[in-house]
């Protein structure tokens, strides 16, 4: 019967709309993770304060998003901030003088991480890129406002 | 004063009463084992009346509340100069809270009361009782498939609606209002966890069609097979719904909130 | 007890008694039906009669005394066995209670595919062949709410026979019916029975087309047996009750006026 036919083919349609919505939801609206971890490396860093950082924040180098923030540890040993990023693999960092600042998107936005990168004075070396694994050793911690006012209060009074 | 005791005790024990059947109701129909060929059959009508039947209002609504919390929360965001945030509020606000809950009450009053009112309208004209009479179990081959599409299309219609809301609030806020775009997605898509923010919206979504479904249908079941009958229950059918839906979201949201 | 007291008799009632919210519907009925005959069970409104279908059905249960179809209590079946004993029984409802959102066509399709295995061209044989034995194979596409009632009462019989029953029982079938859709009823009823030998139950207050085909007649009021017998024997009958009834007398055992105070009493009330 012709509208049995078309009873079917619109719960088909339905459905696949939902699964359409649900990859859209996935895609376009999470952001999951675009990155599989073949294609993908960890490498940690330890900062003193790392401000409103979040885990999923963006990793960027020169401005240009190439990872994002997986993990947020409490080190108990000095009561640092561990933070571990998934970067990309196709764009290699030299790993000598890297370092890694924490920085603020416009006024009031949310911190991210920024990764200047350092020399490749010897390519030739065994270790000239960052790897798997690695720690970033220079960071320098999230600007905090308090920190910032109380300096300016400090100075104005002097 | 003693007399109202009274009442109150006999309606508390009455709710009781109903809550009780109403779970062996549902405990009847999910442990049926169904004739899964003639299950396909009706499934694929039911989906039809529930699913499809529900997708333009669902559209139209998800389309609305999308621009209107686009419009709201551009406004109110503008006071922080923060209007780049506006994809991080949208997302989180419709993934997490407005369309599994909107959805669960558009499909209660419009599928819900369709579903309480054609049963109950099968129970009136003694339908139910004359499938019973030939040996063909109606809970089983009518009630079934209504629950089991109804617990399948709002999930579905929930994850259509969110999506259209996201890009109705994305039109005003991008096209109309001048926001960036590309800010607005990559916001977005920070802030959006997917485990977290979509997938506790999906099972909301899931708890919401269960409950609903299940009030229909039991309401339908068990109205009074007369006209008036049949229009109470519906009635109830709708309040009950969009109550449990309400207040579960509470329940769940609070419960999520906790991580998990 | 699972054995049959006669196998003449098809069903067998003894004792029954059955409440609702109270009110006692039935109290120690005895009732018997034999094979092949038509039984006919009459009684005022409210006696219960189409209550005595369903307990028959096992749709409801006594609370007390047994009902044996074809030598087996059905109250004591199982749900299996006792989705097998009702495909061996017809029931014609007062509405006729076709299914709405179904064709004629299906509607009386719908117990063939539900218990049977047969292929499409042989179901649309068997379905066709119930339909003209009704007169309405013509109208085997028509939805249910494009009938007229005697039309869809009709469809309803062919659907209740579209397994062949053993046992058909028909729920007030010539009430509000025109003559000619009674005419046409009664002939069917009695055809069936005469053809196939089908045992039939019919209850009914409409004495005349009941009487003019049942074999044999039982009188129920309030809640028990008044009387028994041939239609001519009732016809004849002397015993007040039964007079009243089977000639329809106004006034007589069961009265006119609903109980209430002496008139005169509550006309002077008023001043």
């Amino acid at each position: 019967m012709a509208k049995q036919r078309w009873v079917d083919i619109s719960v088909g349609l339905f459905v696949l709309s939902g699964i359409l919505a649900l990859s859209v939801m996935a895609m376009k609206v999470s952001g999951v993770s675009r990155w599989s971890s073949n294609k993908s490396y960890h490498v940690t860093a330890e900062f003193a304060d790392i401000g409103s950082l979040k885990v999923r924040s963006p990793v960027t180098i020169a401005g240009v998003k190439i990872g994002e923030v997986t993990r947020i540890e409490l080190q108990s040993a000095d009561l640092n901030a561990k933070v571990t990023m998934l970067l990309r693999q196709d764009k290699p960092i030299p790993f000598q003088d890297t370092s890694a600042r924490i920085l603020t998107q416009g006024l009031l936005g949310s911190n991210y991480i920024s990764i200047v990168p350092g020399f490749d004075d010897d390519s030739k070396s065994a270790h000239a890129y960052l790897r798997d694994g690695d720690v970033i050793a220079r960071t320098q911690e999230a600007m905090i406002l308090e920190n910032l006012i109380g300096q300016l209060l400090f100075n104005i009074k002097k | 004063m003693l007399n109202r005791l009274a009442t109150l005790g006999q309606s508390s024990l009455n709710t009781l009463q109903k809550i009780g059947q109403s779970g062996l109701f549902l405990g009847g129909l999910i442990i049926r084992k169904p004739d899964f060929l003639k299950l396909w059959a009706d499934l694929r009508h039911q989906l039809y009346f529930c699913g499809v039947l529900s997708c333009l209002i669902i559209i139209v609504s998800g389309l609305f509340i999308g621009m209107v919390v686009g419009l709201q929360g551009y406004h109110t965001l503008e006071k922080f100069g923060a209007t780049t945030q506006l994809g991080q509020l949208l997302a989180l606000s419709i993934t997490r809270e407005l369309g599994p809950v909107i959805s669960a009450l558009l499909f209660a009053g419009r599928a819900g009361s369709a579903l309480t009112a054609e049963i109950g309208l099968m129970k009136a004209t003694e339908q139910l009782v004359s499938m019973d009479m030939m040996g063909v179990d109606p809970i089983a081959r009518v009630i079934y498939p209504r629950f089991l599409a109804g617990v399948i299309a709002l999930p579905l219609l929930a994850l259509i609606f969110s999506a259209v809301a996201i890009y109705g609030g994305y039109f005003i806020g991008v096209d109309w209002l001048g926001v960036d775009s590309g800010s607005f997605w990559s916001n977005m898509q920070v802030s959006v966890d997917f485990r977290a923010d979509v997938v506790s919206g999906i099972i909301k979504s899931i708890v919401f069609a269960i409950v609903v479904v299940w009030i229909a249908v039991y309401e339908g079941f068990y109205c009074t097979p007369t006209a008036e009958g049949i229009s109470q229950a519906t009635t109830k059918t709708v309040v009950h719904a969009s109550l449990a839906v309400l207040g579960l979201d509470f329940i769940l949201t609070a419960m999520m909130i906790g991580s998990w | 007890m699972n054995h049959q007291l006669n196998p003449a008799n098809f069903v067998e009632i003894s004792q029954l008694s059955f409440k609702r919210d109270g009110r006692s519907i039935f109290d120690r009925l005895d009732l018997v039906v034999k094979k092949g005959a038509i039984t006919a069970v009459m009684g005022p409104s409210g006696s219960g009669k189409t209550t005595l279908l369903r307990l028959i059905g096992a749709q409801l249960t006594p609370d007390s005394g047994e009902i044996l179809v074809n030598g087996t209590n059905v109250h004591q079946l199982g749900r299996h066995d006792l989705l097998a004993v009702r495909r061996r029984m017809g029931l014609l409802f007062q509405s006729g209670a076709l299914f709405t959102h179904l064709s004629v066509f299906e509607n009386v399709a719908f117990p063939l595919r539900e218990h049977t295995n047969l292929d499409e061209s042989l179901l649309r044989e068997v379905v066709l062949m119930k339909l003209e034995a009704v007169g309405l194979r013509g109208a085997a596409h028509l939805m249910p709410d494009e009938l007229s009632g005697g039309m869809a009462r009709r469809v309803a019989f062919a659907r209740a026979l579209a397994l062949d029953p053993d046992l058909m029982m028909y729920d007030e079938p010539f009430t509000g019916q025109d003559p000619i859709s009674m005419g046409v009823l009664v002939r069917l009823i009695q055809r069936l029975n005469q053809l196939l030998n089908t045992t039939t139950i019919i209850v009914s207050h409409d004495v005349e087309e009941t009487c003019s085909i049942a074999d044999y007649v039982y009188l129920i009021a309030d809640g028990r047996l008044i009387a028994e017998g041939s239609p001519s024997e009732l016809l004849k009958s002397s015993q007040a009750d039964v007079r009243q009834f089977m000639h329809g007398e106004a006034d007589g055992a069961v009265p006119f006026h609903y109980p209430s105070r002496p008139y005169l009493e509550e006309l002077s009330d008023a001043e």
